[in-house]
């Protein structure tokens, strides 16, 4: 145990020095990448996919996969942004609870899907990926909700806050990671997530209901992006129903990857996920800054993920077998 | 009495027949670049209004992802539907070349609106631009001149490298700059692209600031890069320092001229657009107009229209220009 | 074979023992036919217009190429691995081509460097499965990006034209029918022969069924996998090329979230996403499937949301069933 842990230890010291060594690199042709103003930019990228992160590393983590969640994010900003255009007398922090519950509605049903049925993870929110997406053009009958709508003191929350004027939403970034923190080591719920994911047949010989936990991480990973949708809100200030959340699942998994949680489940830390995502925040920020053009981000991303995957295979060499993501074994 | 209201019934009959062969409604069809989409509310709405007033039916169609391809099978609906005319906005300049034809085969009238497929122009009947596009570029300079005093340092956020509409604009905006001695004072230090993506744009306008910490005006020539460019000058509390204008859609700028953040603005009519496209496609389909360039038609509320070079009509001469005294007059 | 295997199948043979009509019936190809039928009907209330050989041959050729590659995923689902890369593999594929030869290189060679293209992507795709061990699943979702995003370096946001010979595909007429709709007939011929009659195709069952039973009876199942894996390179990239001919240049948006249809394609023709069963015909069906879904709904000028939800809808509800048809009818 101890020696795992010295691994997992050095994986996170590993990617840390990536990030320090990337972001140098960067400031020897830019040398205005390292200043606060610098600092400033990466942070204001990080704040939604970090939410996202946390719930897709206890996905992870429980040997599954959550691909919905961008149109997940999306259907819960639709959702609340709708809400404020239509009931502009709302009191506006309600929008919490509405984008949150909306998020933990969608997540709930993956996860009832996926144990009832015993279906794969993966081809269920592929499925639901699409049909969110599909809901979320529906209700909003195809059209954005723009800027006038959205409070502006939910748009104050992402340029301001009255601690040294950091933004609130960077705040509740770290907050929700260290609440997820908290509830992965120190409760018995988030240990048997672990649990399950290192062992899915023993799992129930110790006690621990696969259903339920199958269902409460898929429920934590909608909640966290339906949090992230009225975030979005905040952060852009729009709602549209075919931009808001595109794409989003494949910035999430990789930066979730990339901090060292395993795709085989079991293994994975908070502290790496938030590294990854900072790693993949330095990554999105600096291209501007040397004038790469954009076209060759989702390059780097992909070839990122492949390397961290190949990082992942060789610091635990443990054979898989393939596709068991999701395998219900009998 | 039997035999003259027998008499009545069929010429009656006869009448509405004849009546509603007159009028035979043009069947019109607009493929939009994607759902969601706000520009092509407004623009669709120009449709909407006018077929109430002349003859003709209008649908809207639009896949949902802006991609090169995924108009096809919408247009290959349209052609099985045997519609009189397609309107278009392209996602590509030569993606839809063979479909276009293949709807020409079959008589249908191809118009592009608000975007051409330039290069590829023998593919359509005519393309309905919003404004004389190559008085963008010179319009647009002046625009941030006057904000910024003509003097500094100003940088473009475009939208994709390639956008061809775009980098007609950004060439106009060049050729004015160094032609121009009224602008002698301002030089252009960088030209960004953002992608039309709000996170992209947010970052480019991020490294433009601190690439350039001199910076007076940028322009951005796209509607999501304007409110992005804004949205960062708003958060940073910069407006008297950096002055933000381009093209935009009121609807997503009012906030920022509000507050002060922008103090103008351009852009055109989408809902003209779309009123001029009906008319035009009913005129074309009855015989009262014609794709000949250097032929005119009506047009209510926006009077005579020329068909310009390469068969194209602009809905009108030059861009508005929105600031805080008229915003609230646009709906779009 | 080993005689656990022959006993196993004697078991299996003396439980099984159903009227013909069951076996014949409860089969998951059946509920993609009858899909079919009811898509069918249902078209034709939509519009007025659906009704037409011609037009949904003539949509059809739109899918064609994922429609081909997609036959190619079920045998490589049935042997137990996944591939979502196929389609990023088409742009990738299809944008190499064009950028070398509008780069002046002949066109053979241009051609001929799209196939390679495709055929390393299979490679490296199989590398990281096979040789590394990695799960396929996340290993293409991997290459998924990665290969879009090379296209999207090759291409950037412009499209590339290709010689006016080259294009129109689509356009051939053999019969009356487009020649992509003959390709993929013509494969899916070749595909269910090779699967449903050599030793080859029984022993890609005995992959994907148990993977270590098929080790015992000495089948070289990494070189079987390596063997799919090219092969579903190398037809990507054909049918990156079909599509280049098709639209007369290339974009690296081409085939963009293609890989969920493929997925929807053998799911819904009741391959077990679990590896082990599965038909081409099934496969064959759910394309024709797909055409008519999608077109009765396109034809009607419905908004395409109600297309995605559908899509989603019937993905799921075709795993469901799936899995349902397998309990009930195996063991």
């Amino acid at each position: 145990m101890n020696q795992l842990r010295a691994i997992l230890l050095r994986r996170e010291a590993g990617i840390a020095v990536m990030i320090v060594l990337f972001c140098l690199a960067v400031g020897v042709v830019k040398p205005n990448f390292l200043t606060l103003n610098g600092l400033r930019i990466i942070l204001l990228l990080v704040p939604l996919v970090m939410i996202a992160a946390m719930g897709q590393m206890m996905v992870l983590i429980a040997r599954h996969v959550d691909l919905s969640i961008g149109s997940t994010l999306g259907f819960a900003a639709m959702v609340t942004g709708m809400m404020f255009r239509d009931m502009p007398e709302i009191w506006w922090p309600l929008g919490f609870a509405v984008a949150i519950g909306t998020g933990t509605l969608l997540g709930l049903f993956n996860g009832v899907l996926i144990t009832a049925f015993r279906l794969p993870s993966i081809i269920v929110t592929l499925g639901t990926l699409n049909l969110y997406r599909g809901l979320t053009f529906i209700i909003s009958d195809a059209r954005q909700v723009d800027r006038q709508y959205i409070p502006s003191a939910l748009k104050a929350m992402s340029q301001t806050s009255p601690i040294f004027g950091i933004p609130w939403i960077i705040f509740m970034a770290f907050g929700v990671a260290l609440l997820t923190y908290w509830f992965v080591m120190h409760t018995r719920v988030g240990r048997q997530i672990y649990a399950l994911g290192s062992n899915p047949e023993a799992a129930p010989l110790r006690g621990i209901s696969t259903n339920r936990v199958t269902i409460l991480v898929f429920a934590l990973s909608g909640a966290l992006a339906g949090l992230a949708g009225i975030m979005y809100a905040s952060r852009w200030g729009f709602v549209n129903p075919s931009n808001t959340g595109y794409g989003f699942e494949f910035q999430v998994i990789a930066a979730v990857v990339i901090g060292g949680v395993s795709i085989n489940g079991g293994v994975g830390t908070v502290l790496g996920t938030i590294l990854g995502v900072l790693l993949l925040g330095c990554v999105g920020a600096a291209l501007p800054f040397l004038g790469i053009p954009g076209t060759s981000q989702n390059a780097i991303f992909g070839a990122v993920i492949l390397i961290a995957l190949l990082i992942d295979r060789s610091v635990r060499s443990r054979g898989i077998a393939p596709l068991s993501l999701g395998r219900k074994r009998t | 009495m039997l035999k003259s209201s027998l008499l009545a019934i069929t010429a009656a009959l006869m009448l509405t027949g004849g009546a509603a062969y007159a009028q035979d409604k043009t069947e019109i069809v607009f493929v939009g670049k994607n759902t969601g989409n706000p520009y092509f509310d407004s623009l669709t709405q120009g449709f909407v209004d006018a077929c109430q007033v002349i003859a003709c039916n209008f649908e809207f169609v639009a896949p949902a992802t802006a991609e090169a391809t995924s108009q096809i099978p919408f247009i290959e609906a349209q052609i099985q539907r045997g519609v009189d005319v397609i309107a278009i906005s392209p996602n590509s300049p030569d993606a839809l070349n063979q479909v276009f034809d293949s709807a020409r085969e079959k008589g249908i009238i191809i118009l592009t609106v608000n975007g051409d497929i330039t290069g590829n122009e023998e593919h359509r009947d005519a393309t309905i631009l919003p404004t004389d596009f190559t008085k963008v570029g010179a319009d647009q300079v002046e625009m941030v001149g006057s904000l910024i005093g003509y003097q500094g340092e100003i940088a473009i956020l475009s939208a994709t490298t390639e956008a061809p509409d775009q980098n007609f604009w950004i060439e106009g905006m060049n050729e004015t700059l160094a032609n121009d001695s009224k602008y002698a004072n301002m030089s252009l230090v960088a030209t960004v692209y953002g992608d039309d993506q709000p996170e992209k744009s947010t970052t480019e306008m991020e490294a433009l600031l601190a690439n350039y910490p001199d910076l007076k005006g940028v322009i951005a020539p796209t509607t999501v890069g304007i409110a992005a460019a804004a949205q960062v000058v708003q958060s940073r509390g910069i407006a008297d320092q950096v002055k933000v204008t381009g093209l935009g859609l009121p609807s997503e700028m009012r906030d920022f001229v509000k507050d002060g953040t922008v103090e103008a603005f351009q852009l055109w009519s989408p809902y003209n657009e779309g009123w001029l496209a009906a008319h035009f496609a009913v005129d074309l389909k009855n015989g009262n107009a014609t794709t000949d360039v250097g032929s005119t038609f009506e047009v209510p509320n926006l009077g005579t229209i020329t068909i310009n070079e390469g068969h194209s009509i602009n809905t009108q001469s030059a861009l508005t220009t929105f600031n805080a005294s008229n915003i609230d007059e646009f709906n779009f | 074979m080993t005689e656990s295997t022959t006993t196993s199948m004697q078991a299996r043979e003396i439980v099984k023992a159903r009227p013909a009509w069951h076996v014949m019936l409860v089969r998951p190809e059946l509920m993609t036919f009858i899909l079919l039928v009811i898509g069918i009907y249902v078209g034709s209330l939509l519009s007025p217009f659906f009704l037409d050989v011609n037009y949904i041959l003539r949509s059809f050729t739109l899918t064609a190429e994922l429609s081909i590659a997609a036959l190619v995923l079920t045998m490589v689902i049935i042997s137990g691995e996944i591939d979502l890369s196929a389609a990023a593999n088409m742009a990738l594929s299809a944008a190499i081509f064009a950028y070398v030869q509008a780069a002046g290189v002949p066109m053979p060679i241009a051609i001929a460097a799209g196939l390679l293209a495709g055929l390393a992507m299979g490679a490296l795709n199989a590398l990281m499965v096979i040789r590394f061990q990695l799960p396929s699943i996340i290993v293409t979702i991997g290459t998924l990006i990665f290969y879009r995003g090379l296209a999207q370096v090759i291409a950037g946001d412009r499209s590339i034209r290709v010689p006016d010979w080259f294009i129109g595909v689509n356009n051939v007429l053999i019969a009356d029918i487009p020649l992509p709709v003959i390709i993929f007939v013509l494969v899916a011929i070749v595909l269910a022969i090779v699967l449903g009659t050599t030793t080859i195709g029984r022993q890609i069952y005995q992959i994907g069924t148990n993977p270590i039973a098929a080790k015992h009876a000495g089948i070289k199942s990494n070189q079987i996998k390596v063997g799919l894996f090219l092969t579903l390179g190398l037809v990507s990239a054909v049918g990156g090329l079909m599509t280049a001919s098709r639209l007369g240049s290339v974009r690296y948006d081409i085939a963009l979230g293609g890989e969920l249809q493929m997925v929807l394609m053998a799911m819904l023709g009741g391959t077990y996403i679990f590896g082990g069963r599965g038909t081409i015909l099934g496969t064959f069906l759910a394309a024709w499937l797909l055409v008519i879904v999608s077109t009765g709904m396109t034809v009607a000028n419905l908004l395409p949301a109600i297309q995605l939800t559908v899509l989603g809808v019937l993905l799921v509800v075709a795993i469901i069933a799936t899995n349902f048809i397998y309990s009930r009818t195996q063991r």
